[in-house]
């Protein structure tokens, strides 16, 4: 194991796993000590998972961007850790939201899921998320083969999907969810804007394409 | 590198804008709390009232605490967080006051708040309230029948609504810098809602006088409306022949209208209205259903019959 694995694995990633477990740590040791969660701690357990899940989004999204321009190959290996606490959260989120909040009446959760479209988005990025967090695994990775890159670029609709859920149900402050809006803009654009370029590229170093015979 | 004259500052020590006016404002404060009642600094708790408890007007539930009704509010005048509004509003000068009162009405002018308050005698009523989005609480408010108030100042017979303003002051008021709404909040009701003796105008919570997070010095209480009917901090009263437009109806047509009367059976384009969680009763605790007129129907339907519910919303 060179130096760089043990780091990853005894150093980087355990202190990655402790901090993404901080909100959890504060949410359950609110509950239980009926204090820290101000007046209303239902919506505000709602809330830290809720931002927990997209801050987590965003930083899997980051991983990418930063492995590129830092020239730091290795930061790849943080981003499975990443993604799994990312659907982690949005889990209890949705639990939080089926007990908690509506008291596990059946009628009115069904009822939140067929007709309410802000639910619906939410739960539609919760369904990727789990799609994406069971096929996380190295043998997953091999069985699904090129599918399995094809199958991960999801990711990028389900933080689109979490990014509209939150900016459906505020009421009428959009500040914060444009916040979040503008980085997920930034982190797809990034990606959009380097295809782009790629295509260009590849296009230009082929002196015989349609394109340059032609002129 | 750019030269500065002898004497000028560098960039660094120069007090930003903001920090500079919170400064003046402590200091003008220290100069207010000299010359007469003031504010009370955050942490102490508002002047006592004197009141009868009016005991025709209780709910069976248990009141929510002190600490619930002031620390978690809606009042976007000082930010959209619920916890902005007490940590923001404590040096808001609530005193002295007046209300200018306009419209279809014999007795029209500006009046000091204690003048308009004299001649009633404050009571206690324990009602439900209910926000539109979906929480709930109860509450012991004190205040005036707002028709006691009203029918003083005569309105004439044009005068078909009331619309109430609240004040408009970003110096005092931080959330009215952001465009979140269109300001200053105004609200209004039909007269014959706002001569219901079920309306309130509210000066106390548990017998103290309203801190300013709770719409000090006045407020309206319309326990069978949303919460967003009650409004703050009035400094203006007028009488209309034409329904006034009211602030959150301006701003999301779709999604609140002009009566806003509690009604299960009408949801919010975006939830159900059909049940409530009511704040205080714990992390495990069941919603309740919510009731038609929010458990005041048997007071307050008459006043819509013939009407379409779903459509006046």
């Amino acid at each position: 194991m060179s130096p760089v694995d043990r780091r990853y694995r005894y150093v980087y990633k355990p202190l990655l796993f402790l901090a993404c477990l901080v909100p959890l740590t504060w949410a359950v040791g609110g509950v239980l000590a009926g204090a820290g969660l101000g007046i209303d701690p239902v919506r505000r357990v709602l809330g830290i998972f809720g931002k927990t899940t997209l801050n987590l989004l965003g930083l899997t999204l980051a991983v990418t961007p930063l492995r590129v321009l830092s020239g730091n190959a290795h930061l790849l290996r943080l981003r499975r850790m990443l993604g799994v606490f990312a659907f982690t959260y949005a889990l209890l989120h949705f639990l939080v939201y089926i007990g908690p909040f509506q008291g596990f009446a059946a009628d009115a959760i069904v009822q939140d899921l067929t007709k309410r479209p802000y639910i619906m988005v939410g739960f539609a990025a919760l369904l990727i998320l789990t799609a994406l967090a069971a096929t996380s695994t190295a043998g997953m990775m091999r069985r699904l083969k090129r599918r399995w890159q094809q199958l991960h670029h999801l990711v990028y609709g389900a933080a689109a999907l979490g990014v509209w859920h939150y900016w459906w149900q505020v009421k009428k402050d959009i500040r914060e969810p444009l916040l979040y809006a503008a980085i997920l803009a930034l982190l797809l654009g990034w990606r959009a804007w380097r295809r782009w370029r790629r295509a260009a590229t590849s296009r230009s170093a082929r002196p015989t394409a349609p394109e340059r015979s032609a002129a | 590198m750019p030269r500065r004259p002898p004497g000028t500052p560098r960039p660094s020590e120069i007090t930003p804008e903001r920090i500079f006016r919170t400064r003046r404002d402590l200091l003008l404060g220290t100069l207010a709390a000299g010359a007469a009642r003031l504010a009370p600094a955050a942490g102490t708790p508002p002047p006592t009232l004197s009141y009868q408890r009016n005991a025709r007007y209780g709910v069976a539930d248990k009141p929510n605490t002190y600490e619930e009704i002031t620390g978690y509010n809606n009042y976007y005048e000082f930010g959209t967080d619920k916890t902005d509004p007490a940590a923001r509003a404590g040096a808001f000068r609530a005193r002295p006051w007046s209300v200018a009162v306009a419209g279809e009405a014999d007795v029209t002018g500006t009046f000091a708040l204690e003048d308009l308050l004299r001649p009633h005698a404050l009571q206690e009523r324990i009602y439900r309230f209910r926000c539109v989005e979906a929480w709930s609480m109860v509450i012991p408010w004190v205040g005036i029948p707002l028709g006691e108030v009203l029918g003083r100042l005569r309105p004439t017979s044009r005068a078909k609504y009331v619309e109430f303003t609240t004040l408009l002051d970003p110096r005092q008021m931080p959330g009215q810098r952001e465009p979140v709404l269109p300001w200053p909040y105004v609200e209004g009701l039909r007269i014959d809602e706002a001569m219901h003796p079920l309306s309130l105008l509210a000066v106390g919570v548990y017998g103290r006088e309203l801190p300013n997070q709770n719409g000090a010095p006045l407020r309206l209480v319309v326990p069978w409306k949303y919460g967003f009917k009650c409004v703050k901090a009035i400094v203006r009263v007028r009488f209309t022949e034409r329904q006034p437009a009211n602030t959150w109806a301006v701003a999301t047509p779709n999604e609140y209208g002009f009566y806003a009367n509690v009604n299960p059976a009408v949801d919010h384009p975006r939830w159900s209205q059909a049940s409530e969680r009511r704040i205080g009763a714990g992390f495990f605790a069941a919603r309740q259903p919510t009731l038609p007129f929010n458990g005041y129907a048997e007071e307050v339907a008459g006043l819509y019959r013939g009407m379409d519910l779903r459509r006046h919303f």
